[in-house]
This record gives C-alpha cells, sequence and structure tokens, in this order.
C-alpha cells in the first residue's frame, strides 16, 4: 500500500473514532451527517447565486438592493444561511474587475456557492492572488484582464463574505431570467473566469 | 502556517472544471461534526480557525482541507476535556483493523436534524453592539499596525505596516484576536480599507493598476490622515 493510502486509511479511521465517541455523547447521529452531506450536494450550490445574478441583471430595482445589502436581497429568494450572514457582492464593470481570495484560510460564501472548490482552499491561490492577480487569472485560470481594467482582489478576513457580479454577455436581449442563469458559472461569482457566452 | 498571502514557492494551481463537493466518506463526517462542536460548546469560529494554525507546518501543508479540521477538532476535544485521547487512539486502531464495523447503535434525534437546517437556513452572524465610538470613517487614510501578535489573530503579514484607504465601515463584529483566543466577543468596528498593488509590494514588482482590500478590525488600525472635509 502506498504512504499516501495508507495515510488516508488513517484519517478514516481516525474520523470514524472521533464520531463513535460524539455519537456515544448524543452530541451526533448519522442522520445529522447525512442530512448536512444532502444540503451542499443537492440543494445549496452555485445554482443560487446564479439565480440572484440573472434578476439582477433583469431587474435594476433588485440590482440596486443588492449591492445596498446582499445579504437582504438574497433573503427575498429565501437564500442565505450559514458563511454567509453578512454578504457584499461586487460589481464588475468595463473599468474594474472583483476576484475574490481568503489568505488565511478558506473563506466563501456557501449559501451562494456551495462548499468551496479545493484549489480556492488550497495554498497555491491563497498565496498568489493578492500578489500577482494578473498573472492568476490569465495563466491559471485563462481569463486575461484587459492592461486597462483596474484589479480589485478582496481578501475575506473577516466574516464578510464577498462575491461577483459579472457583466450581462451580449446577444441576451429578450431573454427569461431562467435562461440567463444558465449562463452564469460558479467561477464568475469567485471573480475568476468568465460567464458563458450566449450562442 | 495559515498565513499565506504573497508567499512564494507554492507553484501552479489545479482547478479541474468541476470536482464533488465531498472527495471522500470521512470528509461527510467530519464536514457535519464541526457543527456538532459549536453546538456542544467545543469553540466558536475563532477559536476553530486557531487550532487549525496550531498545526505543525509541514502536516498543514500536506493534508487536505477537512484534515485541519480534524486536527481542530481533536485539539478542542481533548484539550477542553471532551475526548480521552486515549480512547481516540484505541479505537482508531480497531476501525483501522476493522474499517467496516459499524459505529455505535444510536436513537434518532429530530432535535439535531433541525438543528442542522436551522444553522445552514439561518446561520449566525459575528455582528455584536457596541458603546464605543468608530474611529474612522470612509475616505480616511489608515496605517495598518506593524504587529506580530500572539495566538490567533485575522491581522494577516502581508498587509502589517501598509497604508490604505477605509472604503467602508461594516459595523461592529466579534473581535477574533479576543474571541479566538478566548478572551471573550470584546466587539470592536469593522472596516474594508483598499491598499495599492505599489504599497504592498514595491512599484517596482506589482502588477499595474492592482489592489487587494481587506477587512481590518479598528485595533488593527492607525490614523494617518482624515480625509478632507472630515467633521472632526
Amino acid at each position: 500500500m502506498s504512504i499516501e493510502n495508507r495515510g488516508k486509511k488513517e484519517v478514516a479511521a481516525r474520523v470514524k473514532a472521533l464520531e463513535s465517541m460524539m455519537i456515544e455523547k448524543g452530541l451526533l447521529t448519522t442522520d445529522m451527517v447525512d442530512r448536512f452531506v444532502e444540503i451542499y450536494e443537492n440543494e445549496v450550490g452555485p445554482q443560487l447565486g446564479a439565480k440572484v445574478v440573472a434578476k439582477a441583471w433583469m431587474d435594476p430595482e433588485f440590482k440596486a438592493r443588492l449591492l445596498e445589502d446582499a445579504t437582504a436581497a438574497c433573503r427575498e429568494l429565501e437564500i442565505g444561511g450559514m458563511q454567509g450572514e453578512d454578504m457584499v457582492v461586487l460589481e464588475v464593470t468595463d473599468e474594474v474587475h472583483h476576484a475574490v481570495v481568503c489568505t488565511l484560510c478558506s473563506c466563501y460564501p456557501w449559501p451562494v456557492l456551495g462548499t468551496p472548490p479545493n484549489w480556492y482552499k488550497e495554498p497555491q491561490y491563497r498565496s498568489r492572488m493578492v500578489r500577482e492577480p494578473r498573472k492568476v487569472l490569465a495563466d491559471e485560470f485563462s481569463f486575461p484582464i484587459p492592461d486597462t481594467t483596474e484589479i480589485r482582489v478582496w481578501d475575506s478576513s473577516s466574516e464578510i463574505r464577498y462575491w461577483v457580479l459579472p457583466q450581462r454577455p451580449g446577444g441576451t436581449d429578450g431573454w427569461t431570467e431562467d435562461q440567463l442563469a444558465e449562463l452564469v458559472t460558479r467561477d464568475s461569482m469567485i471573480g475568476v473566469g468568465p460567464t458563458k457566452a450566449a450562442s | 502556517m495559515h498565513d499565506l498571502g504573497g508567499m512564494d514557492g507554492f507553484g501552479a494551481i489545479d482547478a479541474p472544471l468541476t470536482e464533488p463537493p465531498f472527495d471522500a466518506e470521512w470528509e461527510k463526517a467530519i464536514a457535519a461534526m464541526q457543527l456538532a462542536c459549536f453546538r456542544g460548546g467545543w469553540f466558536g469560529i475563532d477559536s476553530f480557525r486557531h487550532g487549525i494554525e496550531l498545526m505543525d507546518p509541514v502536516t498543514y501543508l500536506t493534508t487536505s482541507y477537512y484534515e485541519h479540521w480534524l486536527h481542530s477538532i481533536e485539539h478542542h476535544g481533548i484539550s477542553h476535556g471532551h475526548i480521552d485521547p486515549e480512547e481516540l487512539d484505541r479505537r482508531t486502531q480497531h476501525y483501522l483493523a476493522h474499517p467496516e464495523d459499524p459505529l455505535p447503535e444510536h436513537a434518532a434525534s429530530p432535535e439535531l436534524l433541525e438543528f442542522v437546517d436551522a444553522v445552514v437556513t439561518y446561520g449566525g452572524s459575528a455582528q455584536r453592539p457596541t458603546d464605543t465610538a468608530q474611529r474612522f470613517e470612509v475616505g480616511d487614510v489608515v496605517r495598518v499596525r506593524d504587529a506580530s501578535p500572539q495566538g490567533h489573530t485575522r491581522l494577516a503579514r502581508y498587509v502589517r505596516g501598509k497604508v490604505g484607504t477605509v472604503i467602508a465601515y461594516r459595523g461592529s463584529f466579534v473581535f477574533p484576536d479576543a474571541a479566538g483566543n478566548d478572551r471573550g466577543e470584546d466587539p470592536q468596528h469593522l472596516y474594508t480599507i483598499q491598499i495599492d498593488g505599489g504599497e504592498l509590494w514595491g512599484n517596482e514588482h506589482a502588477e499595474p493598476r492592482t489592489s487587494s482590500t481587506f477587512d481590518a478590525w479598528e485595533p488593527y488600525l492607525d490614523v494617518v490622515h482624515q480625509h478632507e472635509g472630515a467633521p472632526r
């Protein structure tokens, strides 16, 4: 067995041991684990953020409320909760691009994007994004930002959870909110990728 | 080892287009156990983070996100007397030898399921009122304190000593340097400051037209000058 696999077996055994002790203390049940996983595998994910973005593209008054108080605006759509108690949405324009990182741990707006992807949690992204955002976006995410556009990197160092309102893709006049939501990617709401193009 | 902003040497980012929310079964258990521990009073979010920060740096860098969670849960469980480390080791050896052996039989708990639903739906804001007057306003130029506090802090190394502009006031929040070190919540005013890339990395090194914004609690900041027209 490789060292790596042996290590993972040990971690799995240790977690199970801890789990067994917490169950005996009445702190945890297997149903609780299943419920938690069900929520983040099937209910809470980037489709919720996409719904908010599409509504903001369609409804200027909602967009104004979203930029004023993202937590309250999301609550109108029954979206919110753990790791998104105090959210701030950043609007991308022709002049300013926004991208989000957490250099200290892995803070991320769970209610609108779900659990963070591994790359967001790993040292490579966390160390480099503040130091060389243009290079990271161009080389690592194939998402070059024009030199004339300012880039603001938002380090999630407090309990404020930042996320990005990307620009509405061209060629989408007359589209419905549901159609528009299909164009919104998780990465576009972190600020490291584009929305899908209208086709 | 957690304070990574601006560090060199980590190399390329591996960002696959899709990946599952949980890579392994044990990750699912750890994720739910964190909530159970919050409920059981083992830690708050700040002391949970500090538990991760106490990891040996080599282990921190070579283990995954949810292993960091395991480390903090174990640390707090043992140090606060909730978990007997010898019993944990004994059971670990047992499940290592018999990975298919079941968990203990237990009754269902509707109360715990309701707790999960409530936390996921409503969470718990870290905003807290304070009577202290706000020292800074949007537009003020501030310097981040160049200090190296012991224990938990959210004063990242790469912003220490740097000068930025207050671009937002966020309200008053639990102060991690207190809460993460078991010194109560001690709410403090929180500001978002914007620091130019040139100030952070040197004009000859920074990428043009870039900045970082950083959320700083009031004790992290000193005034450089107040914005013009400030009423003080």
